[in-house]
């Protein structure tokens, strides 16, 4: 069971919950909760799966499940902005249609990923291309985990951290965002069109969610396998944007630390011994059961740490998340 | 600057009159039910769409499900035994939702359910000679703590530490589930298969067809006693919330937790129980399933009841009672659903009929009217 | 008479909302360089009529024209454009934020990237050249509600706006500070620009404004009045329509036994500060104790910590002389204590569930209303019958929903539970604020007879005027503690307390012997 190569696979899966993460950040930050990422992350999975195999290029692929996924998202935007319905409730039914719209129109998508996607696409720059970046990887034991070895789309979510940070605190976009989701009723009097950003943003998240499944179906576990594609993992997304207190760098640790998780609970059932003992995983393959319980246990701990430092810290989460904004209520 | 004189009237010919938005003051009682059946009509519509672009018949889905709740008495009872698991889910999401608790756990706690009524069974806790009468009220006592139980956990989490309670209770769903794989592989499989041995008839919950010696027109009705227990429940619950101090407290926070708080109440007390509440209700349901149609453990108990009560709570607009008929409904759809291709659709709809539900829910919240415009021309001083 | 173009002309402005018409073919014209005050009752039409003007709301019918030119605004963004800009009761500020990240909140500039030092430099410039000082990169949370005012001033100055709308803007001001933003205002005036000074408080209006124009239900009943031609009286009459006595009959009664009593009462608030320090305090049986104060300095966290909604971290806590210091909400209740909140939708009342649901909210676990583990609605509707004819609730049923009732009905629903409660210690929160005149002096009879009926009393308003009519003794608060007691109705004295000056009295006065 070698350490290193469970951190750098866990940074590469690891990768898929950061997407789905960051956009959620994003959509909440602007104060639209969007409980749906389950359903975004399963129909962008399977449409980038099929326009692939369709299309024969990994890239528009990926593109496809993005654009899918923020056009549900875009639903879910309609409702809960224009039409003030409850924004969890919303979220909860959007899950719904993302699962059921990729069952029906994923049905008969062949399992066979891997095979199907090489064949379909062939050689050439696809998402799943591993690259080694040339001197970072000789730093040890960072370089092994975060820069050998790893596919396209890890290297685009390392840009994606410092990216977001800048943007949300350092520009004036990032600005007019934090302050729609604060106080939407002061953005809208200083001339801010509040109801444009969040459509904006709620589609960004759902976007982002859908270049998580994308990247679960092409890269992280090629190929189509209904439910069981996500696995719970847009759900552990929104929990992991309450520990990461909306912030990309906790974001990226969180999710890095539970793709290792996942890893772990993979290879662990495997040697015969564990640091010298007798590896019950090994013994007792039913142990499993319990191993897989893990990744949802683990994101309840997180959750309860999440909330007792959003107690403790008088700032948390962004003050206007999950109120419809109406302008010229009155009596408010 | 020329400014326009007053006495030329505009060149264009205005339509006079606009539409305009704006919040409705009150609710016609009968706007509500109207506008739910509305949504239900478009989400069939959108639903046969969908399948037609996939190549589905959906003439024939929708037949189906036409005749499952509708057709002969056979096909009806089994639609009954379809809808008796999702009256408890529906009524376990309506508790919890009048007081807005996200209560997304109800499969997790379904699934518990089973599992203790299964305890008694196969750990032993009764011996298999046990008469009924008290086989089953134990069963019925397993199930409910259990599923309490499960829904203690996020109810204390969201109590006690603030923690969002959707997250929790779904997170509580995947465990559970696995917690059943493990007892179902490895300690009570049949044989090395999937499920564990059957359970002997005297655990069974009694069903119509029980009777068909005596009345020969029960023959092959598999309704259970199951949906006793849920009618019941069902009244229950109704008491509770709207005839009950309980209730009246449920209501009272789901509206406004702060004036609650400053009534005196005591959300966390009432955080938790509710949960149970909940949690007791969807492991009824698990128990019902368990020895009223299963009668074994098994993978895959879950088959989506503890989601679709969340629909049928909100179609129910969270009544305990018009529950009812809305899961009898959705018993035919899931019924008819076993037949339709592909297997996602059942699903598919239950979810455009929730969206439908709650994009629709805008034209209780709003009214649109026809509006004189005044002349409201710019430069008219 | 110089052709001078009007800064701003309104001409027949109609705007209704659901229910109601707030602005009823209104005029309405401003002149460059004057302050301009908008009078009205609490519900007249004022900031409805500004928040129009200001691009808030779009009028049904009217037309707007700002120095000469017609407009159509569709935002507030639009009349800044434009040159005016509003500051409202409740500030638009954004709370995590610096002071400067507000000020450039919808802005062009900077174009992308901030680099915010340039920008905290000009503002603190701009600060000093009208007399309101700031710090430019403390949060918005860190500062006090004066503070934040300054903020929302300089924002629109930020912003190069001609015409200045200000919406109740001494309702969180303590009397000093109140003459600071005069002077701000005419240091504005000076350089040309125009007021609107939107308030319900005569007195102001008569110090500050040059002209007055007048609203009542929505119609204008004076237009453009110059000050220095009317009186205080008779803007009275123009805003409420009949002459107003501004006489309540309080007898004077002496006190009974000690109800509440505060012992060094200490803490922290949700931002985690301290917000009580050494709080003593002590309320008699029929005596009515005023806290005088700016909002922000722990009255809200007083009341709190009195009805057990928050802990004490220090200190006791003693009702009938029993130490109630930790005790529940509920059990606070069983005492006999009722309580008036500040906020009465959001925590005084459950907006979706009926008059008769909120009538019984405290009093639902006692017979008759309780039988057992059921709830007896007949008895509660019964009981919600009684008080709405009593305290004279206006509304089509018991069964109608809370929200739809006005401010003033929402306060008689609560008065009506707080007070048949029989309290024998009534905290009551800015009972009368946002409420017409009529509904005013009906409260303060209510209180006043509560106190005659020997219920001890703590009011907290931000009023004086109210302070000093309802009173028997008036405590000052200052950041959380007792900045003096006072006796006597002399404004100036309380305002120095309130600024945290002059401390004169820093004990209550010895307790004087119940009457036998």
């Amino acid at each position: 069971m070698d350490l290193l190569i469970i951190l750098q696979a866990g940074v590469a899966t690891g990768t898929v919950l950061l997407f789905a993460t960051i956009g959620e950040i994003f959509c909440e930050r602007a104060g639209v909760l969007n409980l749906g990422v389950e359903g975004m992350m399963l129909i962008g999975a399977m449409s980038a799966f099929s326009f692939t195999l369709a299309s024969g290029n990994g890239w528009l692929g990926l593109l496809a499940g993005m654009l899918v996924a923020g056009a549900l998202a875009l639903l879910h935007g309609v409702v809960t902005i224009h039409f003030q319905a409850d924004q969890v409730v919303s979220g909860l039914a959007l899950t719904f249609l993302g699962v059921g719209l990729s069952l029906v129109f994923g049905e008969g998508l062949s399992k066979a990923g891997a095979e199907a996607l090489r064949q379909a696409v062939g050689g050439g720059f696809a998402p799943w291309a591993r690259l080694t970046v040339p001197l970072l990887s000789l730093i040890p034991i960072l370089g092994r985990v975060f820069f050998t070895e790893q596919s396209v789309m890890v290297y685009i979510g390392y840009l994606m951290v410092p990216v977001t940070w800048y943007y949300i605190n350092r520009t004036r976009p990032g600005l007019h965002l934090r302050a729609v989701g604060d106080n939407p009723t002061a953005a809208d009097s200083m001339g801010i069109n509040v109801y444009r950003l969040r459509y904006l943003y709620v589609i960004v998240g759902g976007m982002l969610a859908g270049l998580a499944g994308g990247t679960i179906s092409l890269v992280a576990s090629p190929g189509w396998f209904s439910e069981l594609t996500t696995s719970g993992q847009g759900w552990i997304a929104v929990g992991l944007v309450i520990f990461a207190q909306w912030d990309p760098w906790r974001a990226a640790f969180g999710a890095y630390a539970f793709g290792t998780l996942r890893r772990l609970i993979l290879d662990i059932q495997g040697p015969a011994t564990l640091f010298g003992l007798t590896n019950p995983f090994f013994i007792n393959s039913y142990l499993g059961f319990f191993l897989s319980m893990l990744p949802y246990a683990f994101t309840i701990l997180v959750l309860v740490i999440g909330s007792r430092a959003a107690l403790r810290k008088r700032l948390g989460a962004p003050a206007a998340l999950g109120t419809p904004y109406v302008r010229g209520e009155r009596g408010n | 600057m020329a400014t326009p004189t007053t006495t030329a009237a505009p060149r264009r010919r205005r339509f006079p009159y606009r539409l305009q938005v704006e919040p409705r003051l009150t609710v016609p009682r009968w706007l509500s039910p109207v506008v739910s059946f509305g949504a239900l009509i478009v989400a069939l519509v959108l639903g046969a769409i969908i399948l037609e672009l996939v190549g589905a018949d959906w003439a024939q889905a929708y037949g189906h499900i036409a005749k499952a709740a509708f057709g002969d008495i056979g096909v009806f009872s089994d639609t009954l035994v379809k809808a008796t698991p999702l009256i408890l889910t529906g009524l376990a999401c309506t508790v919890a939702f009048q007081m807005k608790l996200w209560n997304i756990g109800a499969e997790g706690q379904y699934v518990m359910g089973a599992l203790g009524a299964a305890v008694v069974v196969l750990a032993p806790v009764l011996p298999p000679e046990t008469p009924r009468f008290i086989q089953i009220p134990v069963m019925v006592v397993f199930g409910v703590v259990f599923g309490a139980l499960w829904g203690a956990v996020p109810g204390l989490l969201k109590a006690k530490l603030k923690v969002n309670e959707i997250i929790t209770s779904l997170m509580m769903n995947y465990i559970a589930i696995e917690l059943v794989n493990y007892f179902v592989f490895a300690v009570w499989s049949e044989g090395g298969f999937q499920q564990s041995a059957t359970f002997p008839k005297t655990s069974w919950l009694p069903r119509l067809t029980d009777y068909a010696k005596d009345l020969p027109i029960l023959r092959g009705l598999t309704t259970h006693f199951g949906l006793i227990l849920a009618l019941l429940a069902a009244g229950l619950v109704w008491l509770i919330l709207y005839r009950s101090l309980w209730g009246y407290e449920i209501r009272l926070i789901g509206d406004n937790p702060r004036a609650a708080e400053y009534a005196g109440l005591n959300i966390t007390r009432n955080t938790i129980l509710v949960m149970m509440l909940s949690g007791a209700l969807a492991g009824l349901a698990g128990m019902s399933e368990i020895t009223g149609t299963l009668h074994r453990l098994q993978t895959g108990l879950g088959a989506g009841y503890g989601f679709s009560g969340v629909i049928v709570a909100w179609l129910a607009k969270l009544n305990p009672l018009v529950v009812i008929p809305v899961s009898v409904l959705f018993g035919g759809l899931i019924l008819a659903g076993r037949e339709i291709q592909p297997s996602g659709v059942p699903r598919l709809i239950q979810g455009i009929i929730l969206f439908m539900l709650i994009a629709s829910e805008v034209l209780l919240r709003y009214q649109v009217r026809l509006v004189r415009v005044a002349a409201l021309e710019a430069g008219r001083a | 008479m110089s052709e001078v173009p009007l800064a701003v002309a309104m001409r027949g402005i109609v705007k209704r909302f659901p229910g109601v018409l707030a602005n009823d073919h209104v005029d309405f014209e401003l002149r460059a360089g004057e302050v301009h005050a908008l009078l009205g009752e609490n519900g007249a039409g004022k900031s409805t009529l500004m928040s129009v003007l200001s691009g808030l709301y779009k009028p049904e019918a009217g037309a707007i024209v700002v120095r000469g030119r017609p407009v159509n605004f569709n935002s507030p963004r639009d009349a800044i454009a434009a040159g005016l800009g509003m500051i409202h009761q409740h500030f638009m500020l954004v709370e995590s934020q610096s002071v400067t990240e507000n000020i450039l909140l919808g802005l062009d500039q900077p174009r992308f990237v901030m680099r915010l030092a340039e920008y905290d430099r000009r503002i603190a410039e701009l600060g000093d050249r009208f007399g309101l000082s700031v710090s430019p990169t403390s949060k918005i949370w860190q500062l006090s509600v004066g503070e934040q005012q300054r903020v929302e001033i300089l924002k629109m100055l930020y912003r190069g706006v001609q015409v200045l709308i200000m919406d109740e803007p001494t309702a969180v001001l303590a009397p000093q500070e109140i003459d600071g933003l005069f002077t701000t205002l005419r240091a504005m005036v000076a350089e040309g620009k125009s007021i609107v000074f939107i308030s319900h408080k005569l007195n102001e209006v008569m110090a500050i404004a040059d002209r007055v124009t007048v609203l009542r239900q929505g119609k204008v009943t004076a237009a453009g009045l110059p000050t220095s031609q009317t009186s205080i009286p008779e803007l009275a009459k123009l805003m409420v329509g009949r002459t107003v006595l501004f006489d309540l009959h309080k007898k004077p009664q002496p006190p009974g036994a000690v109800v509440l009593e505060l012992e060094r009462v200490s803490a922290i608030n949700n931002k985690g500060q301290a917000c009580l320090h050494n709080f003593s305090l002590q309320v008699r049986a029929g005596e009515i104790v005023g806290i005088a104060g700016v909002a922000g300095n722990g009255q809200s966290e007083l009341a709190e910590v009195i009805t057990g909604l928050r802990r004490a971290t220090s200190g006791r806590i003693l009702l009938h002389g029993a130490d109630s210091t930790q005790a529940s909400v509920r059990a606070v209740i069983a005492q006999g204590v009722s309580h008036v909140p500040e906020d009465r939708t959001h925590v005084g009342s459950a907006p979706n569930l009926s008059i008769t649901d909120n009538i019984i909210m405290k009093q639902y676990r006692a017979a008759p209303v309780a039988q057992g583990w059921s709830l007896n609605r007949l008895a509660a509707r019964q009981r919600a019958e009684l008080l709405k004819d009593e305290y004279r609730i206006l509304a089509p049923t018991v069964q109608t929903a809370a929200r739809t009732l006005s401010g003033g009905n929402l306060q008689r629903v609560i008065l009506a539970r707080e007070l048949s409660a029989k309290p024998r210690l009534l905290i009551a929160m800015q009972p009368t604020r946002g409420l017409d005149v009529g509904a005013i002096e009906g409260v303060q009879r209510l209180l006043l007879a509560q106190r005659e009926a020997g219920a001890a009393i703590l009011l907290v308003s931000e009023e004086l005027e109210e302070i000093f009519a309802l009173s028997d003794r008036i405590v000052v608060i200052y950041e959380g503690e007792v900045a003096g007691e006072v006796t006597t109705h002399d404004t100036d004295a309380i305002g120095l307390l309130m600024m945290g000056g002059g401390r004169s009295q820093t004990q209550p006065a010895p307790p004087a012997q119940p009457a036998a």
